[in-house]
């Protein structure tokens, strides 16, 4: 068999396993939701009973739970959410076709510019191991993994919005200036993170053999570096992003709350404060879906790099 | 490596584990060196110990009552005049003694949540390694599918399923952060399983008891203490999270994470408000990693991530 | 001149108990073309003197005296300057071929690289050699095998790749650390074998280091004897062989099993363990394990000389028993 068709085994395998992820996370937020006290009419005090009631059964909330969850569960196989309890002339859909895009480009962003400059400064402090250089470098990335995304937004709006006027404190408008501060608190932490992360694997590998064996060539350090140590020293940076991206969209919650950004996480909160069931289990579904697509994504790409794995598939 | 000649390896089992009784010194002791010479890793011990301190006997110092408004001095920046050292917020009570009685709680929802934590993670973590096989499988694909899911979702509605009542938080933000404890647990378990010297110990009429206590405890216990030691950080900063999203602790009581997100309300006009429990919050999680990171390196000084 | 020659190398590690002393006052030369093979136990510092000539010592090691390549010192040489003499005047051979491959590159790659480097071939010409040299060191289906990873080949074909690299550039100095080891016997027989040949062919220079006295016998001519990081002996194979004068090498010979004796009969490891290189004890460092210990030992012994390329490092002389 060829390289390829292992690999596309490989990635049908993978595929097919993460449908029972999938189904496993609907189920467990929409028992969640159902369990947590109180309805989504709760807060309109002053609605009469039957009015209640007329509305409960126009949901359908007035059916047995498991009625409800096999319902819910045919309608979003043809991929409508439903209408929103809370915003009332909005459909879920509508909600979120509306706010990922904003969500979308904060996340996307703050992905590429934490991996860009955190394996950046991760190898730079590696290659300059037990320096001062090295020990400052991974002091602020402590500090950049200490200090939450709550506590950098406000002292960043303060200075660069407040203060100094540069940026906006603030909304959203599609323009570069309205994303600098979102996108950079938000990468920040995961940054520093990985940073630590590519230090720690780099200075492993430079210690292995194989990188003795390349030196022995005479092959000058930079090639080394740049052709036996890069790669290896990525990989682990490779499959942490999976659990990165879970880390960045708990962050956007934050984020978009400081930064008042019409995303999906400020729908999120909003929508589990009133217990707007259909609009929360959207905005999980959507999230699930696009974590799941994404670890998938890491778990090719990580094959694709380690030619065991390509290996392995074969037989 | 280098043995010297007049100290022969008297326990097989410590040969087996790797464990070099030479010179006298046991594995703790040397750890206990490696730590002392970290200096990052002290200094945040001692900072972390003033702050505990502060925390636990300054509330009694201070003269103020935390939810004391003292409408004279509302939004006053610091000043020993007043009398309140690190000033007001706006209704006037005194940021000091509500910085210091917000930790008490943050450092409390970190201590009891990673105490719920290590018990559902070492629990889960030793089943799924004891039994292996098919069991052993489907428990570390269900770790890896939460893995990839959300965090603060889940607290968000595990929250809203316990309403928000303060144990509860504490059991909620636990009940989801074990599964870095389970993997760990699993991995000593499945490789303490595999221990040639476990049956060797046994054939040999070695007491089970003796063994777990000498080779198995001291394994994990390393472990353990550098998972308590992160793990406290990064519950105390999930919990500020759901406070500063209004989520967490609700007033008169307050924690950290609330004190900052009041503190970013007002940070135009009264930014002490907003750096005072920052600065306890920022500080207490960089001492947190120090040791933990210290920690880590003391105890396994080959595996540094 | 010497192709290579060692005055006084001294290699130290620095670990927190203390500085372990790995190699000590070690002196000796290799001719172009020569075969040397340096023996002793495990720990005796074989390895880590080549690491010290090829400037490969781990972080916390530090190595002193002199290294002395073509009449140049490669302890003081700049990076560049070592550089266009590794891999391509000298190559070494590492002790363990399942790590010192590259997981993650095509052999292919591992191999024209060199040659590309070196000798400024272009990929096609460097490519053409490298399956040429893999064909010599007898990989079957070297075309085919070249595009392959590490981890598709078993351990012997991997040590055959490390060799067949460490020859692409014809060295005049090829180190081979333990290149049999842990390798099945019949490989051990074609490896030593290939290399035999290939020296015939290209007059390289080889270093063989071995704990394993049985391969030295029809590689070598030269032998080197090191115990505790200090040369003990060092002469012809015959010499070695046949006139040992150091009890450390007669310890060792003992121990070597041998084809015309029954099993195990004359078997016997040398009892007692080296001396801790973090606390080297005052005189003779094989003093506590010496069946012709006395109380002159007490003192550091004497290099002493035959007259016929024969050194003992011992107070025992030439014809004592
Ligand atoms: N990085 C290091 N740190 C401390 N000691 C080391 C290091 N590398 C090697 N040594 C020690 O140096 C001594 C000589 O090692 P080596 O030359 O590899 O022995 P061998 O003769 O088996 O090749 C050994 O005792 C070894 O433990
Ligand atoms: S000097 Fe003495 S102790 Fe050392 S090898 Fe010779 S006889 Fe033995
Ligand atoms: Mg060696």
């Amino acid at each position: 068999m060829t390289q390829d068709s292992g690999m596309l085994k490989h990635t049908l395998r993978r595929l097919l396993g993460l449908l029972p992820t999938l189904l496993m996370l609907i189920t467990v937020t929409f028992f969640m939701m159902r369990m947590a006290p109180g309805g989504p009419f709760d807060s309109e005090k002053l609605l009469p009973a039957e009015i209640e009631a007329n509305l409960n059964a126009k949901y359908h909330l007035d059916e047995p739970l498991l009625r409800q969850y096999f319902r819910y569960m045919g309608q979003i196989a043809v991929l409508d959410f439903g209408p929103s309890f809370q915003y009332k002339d909005w459909s879920v859909n509508e909600l979120i076709a509306q706010s990922y895009p904003v969500s979308l480009t904060v996340g996307g962003l703050a992905m590429l510019l934490a991996f860009v400059l955190g394996t950046t400064l991760g190898i730079a402090a590696a290659l300059r191991q037990n320096t001062r250089v090295d020990y400052s470098l991974m002091g602020i990335a402590m500090l950049g993994i200490s200090v939450p995304n709550f506590v950098i937004a406000p002292i960043l709006i303060l200075l660069l919005a407040v203060y100094a006027g540069w940026l906006p404190a603030g909304g959203w408008d599609w323009g570069i200036a309205s994303m600098v501060l979102p996108v950079v608190t938000l990468a920040l932490p995961v940054t520093a993170y990985i940073a630590r992360l590519t230090r720690g694997s780099m200075i492993e590998v430079l210690h292995s053999n194989f990188i003795r064996t390349a030196r022995a060539k005479g092959l000058p350090e930079s090639v080394v570096i740049r052709r036996h140590a890069l790669k290896p020293a990525i990989l682990p940076v490779i499959s942490f992003m999976g659990p990165a991206t879970a880390g960045l969209i708990s962050g956007s919650v934050v984020i978009e709350r400081i930064f008042s950004l019409p995303g999906l996480g400020s729908y999120f909160v909003t929508g589990a404060l009133n217990r707007d069931y259909t609009l929360v289990m959207g905005v999980v579904i959507f999230y699930g879906v696009l974590i799941i697509l994404l670890n998938f994504l890491v778990d090719l790409i990580y094959a694709w790099l380690n030619p065991k794995i390509r290996y392995d598939e074969k037989y | 490596m280098t043995k010297s000649t007049d100290s022969p390896v008297i326990d097989p089992f410590e040969a087996a584990l790797g464990v070099h009784a030479d010179k006298g010194r046991s594995p703790w002791e040397d750890a206990w060196h490696r730590l002392l010479k970290n200096r990052a890793a002290v200094y945040s011990a001692f900072i972390m110990g003033t702050i505990i301190l502060l925390v636990l006997l300054g509330p009694l110092v201070v003269s103020w009552e935390s939810d004391f408004t003292d409408w004279d001095f509302t939004s006053s920046p610091p000043s020993f005049s007043s009398g309140h050292w690190l000033g007001t917020d706006a209704v006037g009570r005194d940021i000091l003694v509500r910085t210091l009685e917000g930790g008490r709680i943050s450092l409390l929802v970190g201590l009891v949540a990673t105490l719920v934590s290590l018990i559902i993670g070492v629990g889960y973590g030793a089943i799924a390694g004891y039994f292996g096989g098919t069991a052993d499988r489907i428990m570390m694909r269900i770790v890896d599918i939460i893995y990839a899911l959300p965090f603060l979702f889940f607290v968000i509605l595990l929250m809203m399923v316990f309403e928000r009542n303060i144990v509860l938080i504490f059991v909620a933000i636990g009940a989801v952060n074990w599964l870095d404890m389970a993997r760990i647990v699993r991995g000593q378990t499945l490789s303490i399983k595999n221990m040639e010297f476990v049956e060797a110990a046994r054939s040999c009429g070695v007491a089970p008891w003796g063994i777990i206590q000498r080779h198995i405890i001291p394994n994990l216990m390393g472990v353990v203490i550098v998972y308590v030691t992160l793990t406290i950080p990064q519950i105390i900063l999930v919990e500020s999270f759901l406070s500063f999203l209004g989520l967490g602790v609700q007033e008169p009581m307050s924690s950290w994470g609330a004190l900052v997100s009041d503190g970013a309300q007002d940070m135009e006009s009264a930014p002490w408000t907003l750096i005072v429990p920052a600065v306890f919050l920022t500080v207490t999680l960089y001492c947190f990693n120090y040791i933990g990171d210290g920690l880590r390196d003391a105890l396994d000084p080959k595996d540094r991530l | 001149m010497a192709l290579l020659e060692l005055k006084d190398l001294n290699v130290a590690f620095e670990i927190p108990d203390g500085e372990v002393h790995a190699v000590t006052k070690l002196s000796f030369s290799i001719d172009a073309g020569d075969a040397l093979a340096i023996v002793g136990e495990s720990g005796s510092g074989k390895t880590q003197t080549m690491m010290a000539v090829m400037n490969l010592l781990a972080e916390n090691g530090s190595a002193s005296g002199k290294a002395l390549f073509k009449g140049e010192d490669l302890m003081q040489m700049n990076a560049a300057d070592l550089n266009k003499r590794r891999g391509k005047e000298i190559a070494m051979i590492f002790q363990d071929p399942m790590t010192s491959l590259n997981p993650y590159l095509r052999i292919e790659q591992q191999m024209i690289e060199v040659v590309m480097h070196h000798q400024g071939l272009t990929r096609a010409e460097a490519r053409a050699h490298a399956i040429e040299m893999l064909r010599a060191v007898r990989i079957p289906d070297p075309e085919r095998r070249i595009r392959q990873y590490p981890h598709e080949y078993s351990g012997g074909m991997r040590q055959r790749v490390m060799v067949a690299m460490g020859l692409l550039c014809e060295p005049d100095l090829l180190i081979a650390d333990e290149p049999t080891t842990a390798l099945d016997v019949t490989v051990q027989a074609q490896i030593s074998q290939l290399m035999t040949e290939l020296r015939a062919k290209s007059n390289t220079a080889i270093i063989l280091i071995t704990h394993d006295l049985g391969v030295v016998a029809g590689l070598c001519d030269r032998v080197l004897v090191m115990y505790a990081g200090e040369a003990v002996e060092c002469g012809t194979v015959e010499q070695i062989f046949y006139q040992p004068k150091h009890p450390y090498t007669k310890g060792l010979l003992k121990s070597v099993p041998r084809l015309d004796q029954p099993d195990d009969s004359g078997l016997e490891a040398i009892p007692g363990n080296p001396p801790n290189l973090l606390l080297l004890p005052e005189g003779c460092r094989f003093r506590e394990r010496c069946p012709s210990a006395h109380d002159a030992c007490r003192d550091t012994p004497p290099m002493q000389l035959d007259g016929q390329g024969h050194a003992w490092r011992c107070f025992l002389g030439p014809t004592d028993e």
